[in-house]
C-alpha cells in the first residue's frame, strides 16, 4: 500500500488513517519502503522477497540502540540477557548484516566495567563492522574521553565520523555533549561545519544514513526530545535523493518522512519508555510484566534494496513480532 | 506521679520527632544552625523540588535523586558540578558567596533550577 497524507487536522504530520494503518502494523512486523515521499508497508511475511533483492545487489544493516549496560532497577534486572537475545536474534537473520549501528546509551553510568560487558557482548555478532555513537549515558564524565578511548579511536572532535559502505554514506553524529541549560540534543559549530564538509564530498545519487542518539527532529522537546540544531544539519542533505537520519533515545520505534529525508527512531534492548505526551508519565523507564518485556524491545532492519531509491526500514521485537506502536507523520 | 513522666516522656518524645521531622523538610533549615543551615533539594520525576530556593549565605544544600534515572547537578558558570547522582545519591554544596546561582541536569538539560543566596 502506498499513500500520502490528507487530513492533518492538528499538523502533527499525523492522520486518523495514518495512525489506524500504523496500529495495524501492531503486532506483525512491518517492512517500510520509503520512496519519494510516499511509505509503502508490507507484511512481515514480504520480508523474504526483500531479502532476495537484498542478496542480489542491495545489503542490509542493522540498528540497537540504548543497552543501558548495568541498568538494574524493576524495569528490567538483566538488560545483559536482552541484549544478548538482541545479539541471536540478529546472528540469525537470513542475510548477515554488513554492518551493525549502535545508536548510544551502550551503558547506564558510563562506567568501565559497563563499556566491558557490553563488548564482550557484541564481540558475539556475525557481522564484519560495528559503529557507534554515544548516548548521553556514556558521556557521564562530561566529556565522553572514557567512551572515545573504546569506540571513537577514529572519530573526529567528540566523536563524530563517515564512512562508506557499498555505496551509501554513513554518518554518526554526537548530539550527547555540551549540553545548554533549558536545551535539547546539541550537535555545536564545530561538528556542523565538519558535517558541511563531508557531505560536500559525496555525490547527490548516494544513499545517505546518519545516525545520532537524540533525535535530530522534534520529537517532544518538552521530554528533550529533539536537537536544538538539527535544522541546519538536515539543511546540507536537501540535494541528496535519499536520506535516512536514525536515533535511539526514546525507547520506542517513530518514523516520520519529510521531503526526501526519513527519520526512524528505533527500540531499547532494554527497556521500553512511555509515549510522548503519555499523561502523569516522565521520560524514564516504564516496568511492565515480565512476559510483555521482550515485545517493547527490539532491533532495526534497514536494506537499501537494487532498483528502490530510498532504503527499506523494519522494526522487530526480541519477542519476535512487529513493535506494538509505532507512530508514523509523513509529509511530502 | 509515674503517670506524670510517662506523658511527659511521651510529649518529648513527640516534640523530638517533629524537630526531625523539620530538619528534613527540603525548605527550612535544621534547628540550631543558623550559621551553616542545611537545605534538602529532591530530585524526582525529571524535576528539581523546590525549583527556587533562597537560602543565607554560608548554607549547606544537599540534592537527592529519587528517579531510577542518573542526574547532574551542574552550576551554569561553573560554580558547582557533581558527580552523576544515581538513585539515592546525594550532592551537596556550601554556599560562601552571595548571588544568583542557575544550575540544570547536564544529562537531562530541560531540568532546571535556582539558588539565590542572600548575604549577611
Amino acid at each position: 500500500m502506498s499513500r500520502r497524507i490528507i487530513h492533518d487536522h492538528n499538523r502533527d504530520g499525523i492522520d486518523r488513517r495514518g495512525f489506524l494503518e500504523c496500529m495495524a502494523w501492531a503486532g506483525t512486523g512491518a517492512l517500510c519502503v520509503l520512496s519519494g515521499g510516499v511509505l509503502k508497508s508490507y507484511a512481515l511475511t514480504d520480508a523474504s522477497r526483500a531479502a532476495k533483492a537484498i542478496s542480489s545487489g542491495g545489503f542490509s544493516f542493522i540498528q540497537i540502540s540504548d543497552s543501558h549496560i548495568g541498568f538494574n532497577k524493576p524495569a528490567n534486572r538483566d538488560v545483559s540477557a536482552t541484549l544478548q537475545a538482541a545479539v541471536d536474534k540478529i546472528n540469525a537473520l537470513p542475510v548477515k548484516p554488513a554492518c551493525v549501528l549502535h545508536t548510544g546509551d551502550i551503558t547506564q553510568l558510563s562506567k568501565p566495567e559497563e563499556f566491558d560487558t557490553a563488548a564482550q557482548l557484541l564481540k558475539g555478532l556475525k557481522s564484519d563492522q560495528i559503529f557507534y555513537v554515544p548516548g548521553e549515558h556514556d558521556v557521564l564524565d562530561g566529556t565522553g574521553k572514557l567512551y572515545r578511548e573504546r569506540h571513537g579511536r577514529n572519530s573526529i572532535g567528540d566523536g563524530w565520523y563517515s564512512f562508506d559502505v557499498k555505496g551509501a554514506h554513513f554518518v554518526g553524529l554526537v548530539n550527547v555533549l555540551n549540553l545548554k541549560a533549558g536545551g535539547l540534543g546539541y550537535l555545536g559549530h564545530e561538528q556542523l561545519e565538519w558535517l558541511q564538509q563531508d557531505l560536500g564530498n559525496v555525490s547527490s545519487e548516494a544513499p545517505i544514513v546518519v545516525f545520532a542518539h537524540i533525535p535530530l527532529w522534534s520529537v517532544y522537546p518538552e521530554w528533550g526530545w529533539g536537537t536544538d540544531d538539527s535544522a541546519q544539519a538536515l539543511s546540507y542533505m536537501r540535494r541528496f535523493g535519499s536520506v535516512t537520519v536514525l536515533n535511539g533515545h526514546i525507547h520506542q520505534t517513530m518514523r516520520k518522512v519529510e521531503g526526501n529525508v526519513t527519520f526512524h527512531a528505533a527500540l531499547s534492548t532494554a527497556f521500553p519508555q512511555p509515549a510522548p505526551g503519555t499523561p502523569g508519565a516522565t521520560p524514564g523507564p516504564i516496568t511492565v510484566p515480565p512476559d510483555q518485556l521482550r515485545g517493547l524491545l527490539g532491533i532495526t532492519d534497514v536494506s537499501l534494496i537494487q532498483g528502490q531509491r530510498a532504503l527499506a526500514v523494519t522494526d522487530s521485537t526480541l519477542a519476535g513480532m512487529g513493535p506494538s506502536l509505532t507512530q508514523s507523520m509523513e509529509k511530502p | 506521679m509515674m503517670k506524670f513522666a510517662r506523658i511527659t516522656c511521651a510529649l518529648a518524645v513527640v516534640v523530638f520527632l517533629g524537630l526531625i521531622e523539620l530538619a528534613a523538610s527540603s525548605t527550612m533549615p535544621a534547628p540550631g544552625t543558623s550559621d551553616a543551615a542545611s537545605y534538602a533539594i529532591t530530585i524526582k520525576d525529571f524535576q528539581f523540588s523546590p525549583r527556587n530556593l533562597e537560602i543565607p549565605l554560608g548554607s549547606k544544600v544537599t540534592w537527592i535523586n529519587k528517579d531510577e534515572e542518573p542526574h547532574k547537578v551542574a552550576e551554569i558558570n561553573d560554580a558547582f558540578t557533581s558527580q552523576p547522582l544515581d538513585t539515592n545519591e546525594v550532592f551537596s554544596y556550601e554556599f560562601r558567596t552571595a548571588g544568583k546561582y542557575e544550575y540544570f541536569c547536564t544529562i537531562h538539560p530541560r531540568m532546571t533550577g535556582a539558588i539565590v543566596v542572600d548575604p549577611k
